[in-house]
């Protein structure tokens, strides 16, 4: 997949450099903003409420 | 398969868990750095809202202009969803000054992002009943990442626009998730009568699981108008 990138990326040495960092870039970018806070979202360590199954006491999603 | 066939096969493989490796080690960067990151611009701008609400005069209650709230009597309307309403200082485990929390009205978890957040439902600061507050033990800036540190009669101050509430820690405990009765205006009783002014905070526990959830409960010692200074509990803290 790598050696495909690199031989896709146009230009010369500079170019394809320059065309992966903004791929990766763009790859942490999305990571950051959009698949890691749903993954985090379960993990256990977001749990900090209190709640029970069927529970009166004050309504709170787990997450947390 | 071809020798050529197995070498690219496995070249790819090769790739594929170098990337999931990768990825896995971003993830932790995210969580151990850019949770902080994001919890501490959120905790700035919200103390930078709270501090030049706090400048303005109060705003008087709808309906009875001309009436001066009490400096020492709760605030009666809740707090609007997502919006920070107070700072929580806890000068045991250096929570104070600059490092007060902004604390939020709500628990999702687009609130305990931002910081220790208020059950919207449970009482206010200074009235009667069990005002509980939850926050993170761990990433988004961990707030209560220590409270497992704070003793028997450690003060956990609240600082609203006019008053000093000063809590001190009655009880430790650490239960199930599920045990709401912590939250009750009378813990552990849900029909009971409330007559403390109680205060409760829930992180999780062990830190990195949510096995189990560590609670801290604290009783009302004092509510001192900020205009006489710092209360006694600050004392030193030069705020």
């Amino acid at each position: 997949m790598y050696g495909w990138l690199w031989r896709t990326f146009p230009g010369g040495i500079l170019g394809k450099l320059l065309c992966s960092l903004l791929l990766a870039a763009a790859a942490v970018v999305v990571l950051f903003l959009f698949v890691f806070p749903r993954v985090e979202a379960q993990l256990p360590f977001q749990d900090v409420t209190v709640n029970g199954p069927g529970a009166s006491a004050p309504p709170s999603p787990a997450a947390g | 398969m071809t020798a050529d066939g197995v070498r690219t096969f496995l070249r790819g493989l090769g790739q594929t868990l170098i990337t999931l490796g990768v990825v896995v080690l971003l993830f932790c960067a995210y969580e151990v750095y850019f949770t902080n990151v994001y919890t501490n611009n959120q905790q700035h701008q919200a103390r930078d809202e709270i501090q030049s609400q706090w400048a303005q005069p109060a705003p008087t209650p709808s309906g009875r202009p001309g009436t001066k709230p009490s400096a020492t009597t709760p605030a009666s309307a809740p707090p609007a969803m997502g919006k920070g309403f107070a700072l929580i200082w806890m000068p045991r485990i250096g929570m104070v000054n600059g490092k007060a929390k902004v604390v939020f009205e709500g628990v999702d978890h687009e609130d305990l992002k931002r910081g220790p957040g208020h059950y919207p439902g449970t009482a206010l600061p200074g009235e009667v009943g069990n005002m509980v507050i939850s926050g993170h033990r761990t990433t988004y800036g961990a707030p209560f990442n220590r409270i497992d540190e704070l003793r028997d009669g450690d003060a956990i101050v609240l600082e609203t626009r006019d008053t000093w509430f000063t809590y001190r820690m009655v009880r430790q405990q650490i239960v199930k998730p599920t045990t709401v009765e912590v939250t009750y205006p009378v813990p552990g009783n849900r029909d009971a009568t409330p007559t403390k002014k109680l205060l409760t905070l829930t992180t999780c526990n062990p830190k990195y699981s949510a096995k189990q959830r560590l609670v801290v409960t604290a009783e009302l010692q004092s509510a001192l108008p900020k205009s006489a200074g710092n209360p006694p509990a600050l004392s030193g803290q030069g705020a």
